[in-house]
């Protein structure tokens, strides 16, 4: 696909001093400020890599928000996530390549940086996510590589001397936590930073503030932390956006940054592999049974066109043939489904019109690709639906009071009730739409004891139909083999 | 001319615009400067016209361009926005990217609608010189805490012409707020929360603990203030509704089971024997420095805050780009001026005796000869308040020349 001797050589702000921290690491810390841009030779397929993989995580990060998800829960999926598509090991690890983790983590964030600084809208919403991202790695380090990552680099602030702590003992002391039963005897460092640098300590009176300074004990030193990194990425995110007119000239670029861009705009490219499992065929005759019992809405909504109608127009038929092709459906029995389903037709004008069209999906006729089907993100994206059409995504593409009803009259027989309504509805308004989703797999999966924020597994989210297909079939079978143990 | 207090119509409006606003003052403390600054020709100006037709995003270079616009549109009020990236008036032909707001001062607004259910006297949009006591307990309140704790030196209070107070902070670090600093500022402030239907609208402590150090000076102020004014002159705890409020906020039962009896046969019982006797029943109930005593004591505390702690509009502090009346805009309903008040002398402010517009539009006639347009309020009882707004404007400048100077003087050459 790419040419992997095209070289692209990443041209950023030489590091002024060039110090080199000794290390037997290139990068020293496992947790980074991105402060110095990679100044190596990528390859535009890394280039590419990277991105996807920590948008993943970053997509994942967006997701809790909407889906309320309280901080524990969000660390364990995003920590889960992180394992997965940028995993960043310790020091200490001796059976993997530290620092290409580390290299792969800074590619990605710099490559996602060109991409998310071309709105004030991608830029607030990326500068949340990495600051979130940012945080859980830092809660999850390990304590002394974490004090040697805070060693390598200055944070402006003045420790607090013993002559003004004992200015103010009183209400320092007041500030401290104590648990119960526990004298106070510690010896508290605390750091004076202007209070603008810390505004959640201030908010919630966790810190003493004179004269617009704060007194931020040692515990809560991450808040200056976080709130340094966060202010770091948005001036670099400023200055990276004027800096973009330069690089929009590569253009073998420009299509990919644009792509990542609308990774937060509709949900990520779905990671979902399209080649469907061997020996797990399906039948013409079965797919009115799995549609019913195992379909996200926007395949519910062309099954049941498709009967009533006895047609779908070409992007509907596009989108639910692949779909089902990927779920299982032979050739010879796509034939057979639409043939059925188009009974209104002269076999004639069936085989002239669509068979072919049938068959071209399938890579047999024409230039014979292999189409995939279709993920959340380009259901989203393309052939936006006319006013006839049935294909797209129900979230988004259906008036709010159409989609309420076709919920009820779709799920309620899953477990879906009217009291579950105002609570889609609401991230639907946010436009969240694969969150909408993926809450109904899970409302609609309960009874499979599938329970909130676990999403289709792990609390990923919907980013595929037929990745919802398949889980959905996947509970129900492991559910009818325990079933089977227990006899 | 014979004109009423109250009078506020469009022809009282323009001759006050003409003769008597204090454009040059208005745009020297928004402009930190002589000359115009970004401060002042990127910065929004809002209109309400007689019509209720709202216009915003004007700009103008200079104050004379202002109160020639203000003359030509003679609006009932006009309000001050953030400044701008670019000039508001071009906001049609610049990329929405490059028109954002960037400075603002941070500006509170109090109004005394809020304190229904700690005041007696009047209710809703009323307000007399006795419940101007509680606007006063809230500037001493916030003025001392955006002082002492956050620095601030520059802080304007103005009137708001009839039941409330707003407040303007011109220090270079507040006007560069972002606003989540802007929120924390708020939140760090804010202490009454819940609507009505909450009894209890304190509750800033963490388990039993004493209240955050950051509200020590403003208890200390508002202790001494709840005996003189929720007690004695509001008498609040006189009635049946409010006292089982009070009785609400007490976490004891068998406390305010007792207590219930003995008000309710005691009907003619006031608010400062009401507080001994609910004082006197925690310390016969529980030995001073047990768990329960200290509970019920820090409830007291928390009572006390509740009926007197500034009540603030989050909404109005928390967003760079909110606008807000310009002082010395005239209310329409009262007809009295928004002015300039001192904080330190804040109690002997009267509300009822501020300039109205045509109060001094007679001071004008009675002076005889107009000297020249837009200087005759130094013959007026404007001048006092015009003076106030030029001294405070004067601190702000003083700072930005110190800090013109520091800047320039490290890349001084000879
Ligand atoms: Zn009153």
């Amino acid at each position: 696909m790419y040419n992997t001797r095209d070289r692209k050589k990443f041209v950023g702000k030489q590091d002024p001093d060039g110090a080199q921290i000794h290390s037997k690491f290139q990068y020293a810390h496992r947790l980074n400020f991105y402060d110095r841009p990679p100044l190596y030779d990528v390859t535009i397929e890394e280039f590419e890599t990277c991105a996807l993989d920590r948008l993943r995580v970053l997509a994942e990060i967006e997701s809790s928000f909407a889906r309320n998800r309280p901080w524990d829960e969000l660390k364990t999926v995003t920590l889960a996530q992180c394992q997965k598509y940028v995993p960043l090991n310790n020091n200490t690890a001796i059976t993997v390549d530290v620092d290409s983790q580390r290299r792969n983590d800074q590619l990605g964030h710099f490559v996602l940086r060109l991409a998310f600084c071309r709105s004030e809208e991608l830029r607030r919403r990326f500068l949340k996510a990495e600051t979130t991202l940012f945080r859980v790695r830092y809660d999850s380090d390990d304590r002394k590589e974490r004090d040697g990552f805070l060693g390598s680099r200055s944070f402006d602030w003045i420790e607090v001397g013993d002559e003004e702590k004992n200015t103010y003992a009183k209400e320092l002391q007041a500030l401290e936590i104590k648990k119960p039963g526990e004298e106070y005897v510690r010896e508290e460092r605390y750091y004076k930073v202007r209070w603008t640098r810390v505004p959640d300590l201030v908010a919630k009176r966790k810190v003493l503030l004179r004269g617009g300074w704060a007194y931020v004990p040692s515990r809560e030193q991450s808040s200056i932390i976080f709130q340094e990194f966060e202010a770091n990425l948005a001036r670099a995110l400023e200055h990276t956006a004027k800096a973009l007119p330069r690089m929009d000239e590569d253009t073998r670029l420009v299509p990919i940054l644009n792509n990542l861009s609308q990774g937060f705009l509709a949900g990520v490219p779905s990671g979902w592999s399209s080649a469907p499992a061997s020996g797990d065929e399906i039948t013409a005759e079965m797919v009115d049974g799995i549609a019913k019992k195992h379909f996200p809405m926007c395949m519910r909504n062309l099954h049941e066109s498709l009967m009533r109608d006895r047609h779908l127009k070409h992007f509907g038929r596009l989108q639910y043939g692949l779909f089902l092709k990927v779920l299982g459906l032979s050739i010879e029995e796509a034939v057979m489904f639409w043939r059925k389903a188009f009974s209104g037709l002269t076999d004639d004008k069936f085989n002239k019109e669509y068979k072919y069209n049938i068959r071209h999906s399938y890579g047999l006729e024409g230039k014979r690709a292999n189409y995939p089907a279709k993920s959340c993100q380009q259901i989203l994206l393309t052939d936006k639906p006319g006013p006839s059409d049935c294909h797209g995504c129900p979230y988004r593409h259906f008036a709010p009071e159409n989609l309420q009803t076709s919920l009820l009259a779709s799920y309620s027989s899953h477990g879906l009730t009217s009291t579950d309504l105002p609570e889609i509805m609401k991230t639907v308004k946010e436009g969240h739409y694969h969150v909408a989703c993926t809450r109904v797999f899970e409302i609609t999966h309960a009874s499979k004891g599938v329970k909130k924020g676990e999403g289709v597994g792990g609390g990923e989210s919907v980013t595929h139909p037929n990745q919802y297909t398949t889980r959905s079939r996947e509970l129900e079978k492991s559910q009818e083999d325990a079933a089977m143990v227990v006899e | 001319m014979s004109l009423a207090d109250t009078d506020a119509s469009p022809e009282v409006m323009l001759a006050f615009y003409r003769l008597l606003y204090p454009f040059k003052s208005v745009f020297n403390w928004l402009n930190h400067e002589h000359t115009p600054t970004k401060l002042f020709t990127h910065r929004e100006f809002a209109f309400t016209l007689q019509q209720d037709v709202y216009l915003r995003y004007n700009s103008f270079n200079t104050h004379d361009d202002l109160k020639k616009q203000v003359c030509a549109l003679n609006p009932t009020r006009f309000e001050i926005g953030p400044v701008y990236t670019a000039r508001p008036r071009d906001k049609k032909t610049v990329r929405s990217a490059a028109f954002t707001p960037i400075k603002r001062e941070l500006v509170f607004d109090i109004d005394m609608t809020d304190y229904d259910g700690t005041r007696t006297c009047c209710s809703a949009a009323d307000i007399c010189v006795r419940c101007w006591a509680f606007i006063a307990a809230a500037v001493k309140v916030l003025h001392t805490a955006l002082e002492d704790q956050f620095g601030f030196r520059h802080i304007l209070w103005v009137y708001s012409g009839r039941r409330g107070i707003h407040c303007w902070v011109s220090d270079e670090e507040a006007m560069e707020l972002t606003d989540d600093q802007r929120r924390a500022v708020v939140g760090a402030l804010t202490v009454i929360e819940g609507g009505k239907e909450m009894a209890k609208k304190v509750n800033v402590r963490l388990g039993n603990k004493g209240l955050p150090p950051s509200l020590w000076p403003a208890s200390e102020t508002l202790r001494l203030l709840f005996d003189p004014l929720i007690l004695r002159d509001q008498d609040v705890f006189a009635s049946e509704s409010n006292w089982e409020t009070l009785l609400q906020l007490v976490p004891d039962s068998t406390i305010t089971e007792k207590l219930r009896d003995k008000w309710s046969n005691d009907p003619a019982r006031t608010s400062s024997t009401k507080w001994s006797d609910l004082k006197r029943a925690i310390y016969k109930a529980y030995d001073e420095g047990s768990p329960e005593f200290i509970r019920l004591t820090n409830a007291l505390e928390d009572i006390v805050i509740q009926y007197t702690y500034p009540r603030l509009d989050a909404e109005v502090s928390k967003h760079r780009n909110h606008l807000l009346k310009a002082p010395f805009c005239v209310h329409p309903k009262t007809g009295r001026v928004c002015v300039p008040v001192d904080p330190s002398r804040v109690d002997d402010f009267d509300p009822s005796a501020v300039p109205t517009v045509g109060g001094l539009l007679r001071e004008i006639n009675e002076n005889g000869e107009s000297g020249g347009e837009g200087t005759d309020w130094a013959k007026t009882s404007l001048k006092p308040f015009v003076d106030m707004l030029d001294r405070h404007t004067a601190g702000i400048m003083d700072d930005v020349r110190r800090s013109k100077r520091a800047a320039a003087g490290s890349d001084l050459s000879w």
